[in-house]
């Protein structure tokens, strides 16, 4: 009876304090627990990041326009590489995936925030911390780190400058961040789903990410444990990694590639559910066997923490283990394959409409296939031999990462920024940015497949004669690529604060299907504070076949 | 509401839980990666330690030939190379093979090799019964020795495999020391 009215009062005091829109000025963000500001600030930080590890790409493909020296010295073309790779990784596809699922997550299933939204604030802001100790390596005296994003050891501890210490330190603050939000968010799937909701009825974005939290749960301390190793190493006479000591530089990939490998998944498994939400919408169809897809992202994630090995084929594992590994490895593309036919199948006697985020999701479906398909040729361990550290690689995860994973991004942003904002974007311009950056992605990193297949390295700054035509083909393509994010940047800050373009409906588009199209257009700063009834859930869920 | 508080810990406790777990997870990683090399003789880690030869025959149908291999650590100022370029042994059999070394870092200094073993298949094969390798070595200034290594290829070994390379990287270990300092068994002064 107390307890019953002591709840009572909590919610009436609560609804009083919904009252209150956000607080105002800077004191609304820094001190924010609301998922949508949230949100907000997580994809700030991105987009603002990934013109800065873009500027350092168009840097490292300046160098590489002619054989010889360009623009940059040796030491700080490895510098930018590294920084590209790091911040790309971390600082832009990682923490824009965060931004969708807090925008997100608590609208598709109804909950009216983050479980726990201080811990939210606190892991948002973490990262701006993590990003200025990183980027602060440049200010100091030495080199900043220049061993690739892969960090490997001996090259990140006997080899490496003072100042991979800031390193080590920003790459703890990255991982507890994300463990953070990840546990966030599984907390929220779990414990926050509108009653009417149960687990076949989540939308296969919320799917995706509570498989990709688990994923982030089991292998970021993984990291955290691989960075400590380096930083006793560097400085507590521990010798896990140096043979003089009795460690050995080999263990230095097990562990990283335990977590890298897995990291991969994180990265485009939430790209996977933004497809699978924009898909139906302009196909104007239920998104062929959802329940397929649920399993296919489960098998992905549990097949992706046992391949490690395979980026490490020719570090000289025993025959047997270079088979299961790379046999794993194929299995994976049953799964992904499962996920390919399935959009195909949506899209099979669809009534499409090609506006700009059903472009690039259907530029993400050519594309990641390409992507996936040479990724199934380096998982052959003879080939392998071939390929490894060429930029055949480079050209393989830039196809997954840059038209898999980035692509959803920019489509998940068209497609939820009406919502977000209230206003259309400007659909011409849409266009514009799609072809452009399809063009110049692929005459980016088409071409690298040839310089691979030819013998070209990965992560030098200088190269063979032979090998200068299609280095310019790429380079002029990166600054296609580069400077067509622009019309992005410009296309959002527009939609963001501009009256120009005519106010959103609440369902925005036509197709849209989902609790987050039931509310109003911008989604108001409190949002299912009573959770949706049943027949509200029912008609928003996923409609099967 | 406050019902929903307390599963909320209660769940955060359990993923907080799991993190920790994984982070011990990490450090894990490294006695099972040992236990695994030496299980497989990955990297040539099973030739770290000394083994028996009890009970075996010696197949005289078949020889392999070993090559030996010296590499120095960072331009360590050593010399160090076998003072045979390679060896043919019949599987079962033991042979002594010495390694030159000759300290010219004009001051006194703890090395240790540390060994790697080609063909990995071949790895959990080729074995050793006794090994400078198994020790630190301690050199006084401008010190030269031959150091023994015994060894003997198992007869279980892959008829595949003819060719065998065995290879030493020398490490300075000065940052690293062991207990048992001086420690020269075996080895023949110069």
């Amino acid at each position: 009876m107390t307890d019953q009215h002591i709840a009572t009062q909590d919610n009436d005091h609560h609804d009083h304090d919904s009252h209150h829109g956000p607080a105002k000025g800077w004191r609304r963000w820094l001190f924010t627990t609301n998922h949508k500001d949230i949100g907000t600030l997580y994809l700030t930080l991105s987009f603002i990041l990934m013109f800065v590890a873009g500027t350092m790409a168009l840097l490292v493909r300046t160098e590489l326009f002619e054989p010889g020296k360009v623009l940059l010295n040796p030491e700080f073309f490895n510098q930018m590489t590294t920084f590209h790779g790091l911040i790309m990784v971390f600082g832009v596809i990682m923490p824009a995936m965060a931004g969708l699922a807090n925008w997100m997550i608590p609208m598709m299933i109804g909950a009216q925030d983050m479980a726990l939204p201080r811990l939210n604030n606190w892991s948002f802001w973490l990262l701006p911390f993590a990003f200025t100790m990183l980027m602060s390596t440049f200010l100091m005296s030495g080199n900043a780190p220049d061993f690739g994003w892969t960090f490997y050891a001996p090259l990140s501890t006997t080899y490496a400058p003072k100042s991979t210490d800031f390193f080590i330190f920003s790459v703890h603050l990255m991982g507890l961040s994300s463990i953070l939000a990840a546990l966030n968010i599984v907390v929220t799937i779990f414990n926050m789903r509108a009653p009417a909701m149960t687990w076949m009825k989540l939308p296969m974005f919320v799917w995706s990410w509570l498989v990709t939290a688990f994923l982030l749960l089991a292998v970021m301390p993984v990291l955290a444990g691989c960075v400590t190793m380096m930083l006793m190493d560097r400085h507590f006479g521990t010798s896990f990694f140096n043979a003089a000591g009795g460690g050995d530089p080999v263990l230095f990939q097990h562990v990283f590639w335990f977590f890298g490998h897995p990291e991969v998944y994180i990265l485009i498994l939430p790209g996977f559910g933004v497809i699978s939400s924009i898909i139906p919408t302009f196909s104007r169809k239920p998104l062929f066997g959802y329940h397929a897809m649920v399993y296919a992202t489960v098998i992905i994630a549990l097949l992706g923490l046992v391949v490690w090995v395979h980026h490490m084929f020719t570090t000289g594992a025993p025959m047997d283990a270079q088979l299961f590994f790379m046999y794993a490895t194929m299995l994976i593309s049953v799964p992904t394959g499962i996920k390919v036919f399935n959009w195909t199948a949506t899209i099979f006697k669809g009534s499409l409409s090609f506006e700009t985020p059903m472009l690039f999701a259907l530029g993400f479906l050519v594309m990641f296939t390409i992507g996936g398909l040479s990724g199934l040729m380096i998982s052959l361990v003879p080939s392998d031999y071939q390929y490894r550290d060429s930029y055949f690689i480079v050209a393989h995860f830039h196809y997954v990462l840059v038209s898999g994973s980035l692509f959803t991004i920019i489509a998940a942003v068209y497609y939820w920024l009406p919502k977000w904002t209230g206003r259309m974007y400007s659909e011409r311009l849409g266009q514009w940015h799609f072809w452009l950056t399809t063009i110049g992605m692929n005459v980016t990193f088409m071409p690298m497949h040839f310089l691979g297949l030819a013998g070209m390295p990965r992560r030098i700054p200088d190269y063979a004669l032979q090998f200068t035509d299609f280095n310019q083909i790429c380079t002029v393509g990166a600054f296609i690529f580069g400077f067509a994010q622009l019309i992005f940047l410009y296309i959002v800050v527009m939609s963001c604060f501009s009256k120009r373009f005519p106010a959103a409906t609440s369902q925005v588009w036509e197709g849209a299907h989902g609790l987050e199209w039931t509310i109003p257009s911008p989604a108001p700063y409190h949002t299912f504070e009573t959770p949706p009834d049943l027949a509200t859930v029912n008609a928003a869920a996923p409609q099967l076949e | 509401m406050s019902n929903h508080q307390k599963s909320h810990k209660r769940l955060t406790l359990i993923l907080v839980c799991g993190v920790l777990l994984m982070f011990g997870f990490a450090y894990m990683l490294v006695p099972l990666y040992k236990l695994i090399c030496q299980k497989e003789g990955i990297n040539g880690r099973s030739g770290a330690t000394a083994s028996s030869m009890a009970g075996l025959s010696i197949d005289t149908t078949r020889t392999i030939k070993v090559t030996f291999l010296t590499t120095l650590h960072q331009h360590l100022p050593f010399t160090f190379k076998p003072v045979k370029p390679f060896l043919l042994i019949h599987p079962g059999e033991r042979k002594l093979i010495y390694f030159y070394a000759e300290n010219k870092t004009g001051h006194d200094m703890t090395v240790q090799a540390v060994p790697s073993i080609t063909p990995g298949d071949a790895a959990r094969f080729l074995k050793k019964t006794e090994c400078f390798c198994f020790t630190q070595q301690y050199f006084f200034k401008g010190e030269k020795a031959d150091m023994p290594v015994y060894f003997f290829v198992d007869p279980a070994i892959p008829s595949s495999i003819k060719e065998i390379t065995l290879s030493y990287t020398l490490f300075d270990v000065g940052d690293f020391l062991k207990k048992q300092q001086h420690f020269t068994k075996g080895r023949i002064d110069l």
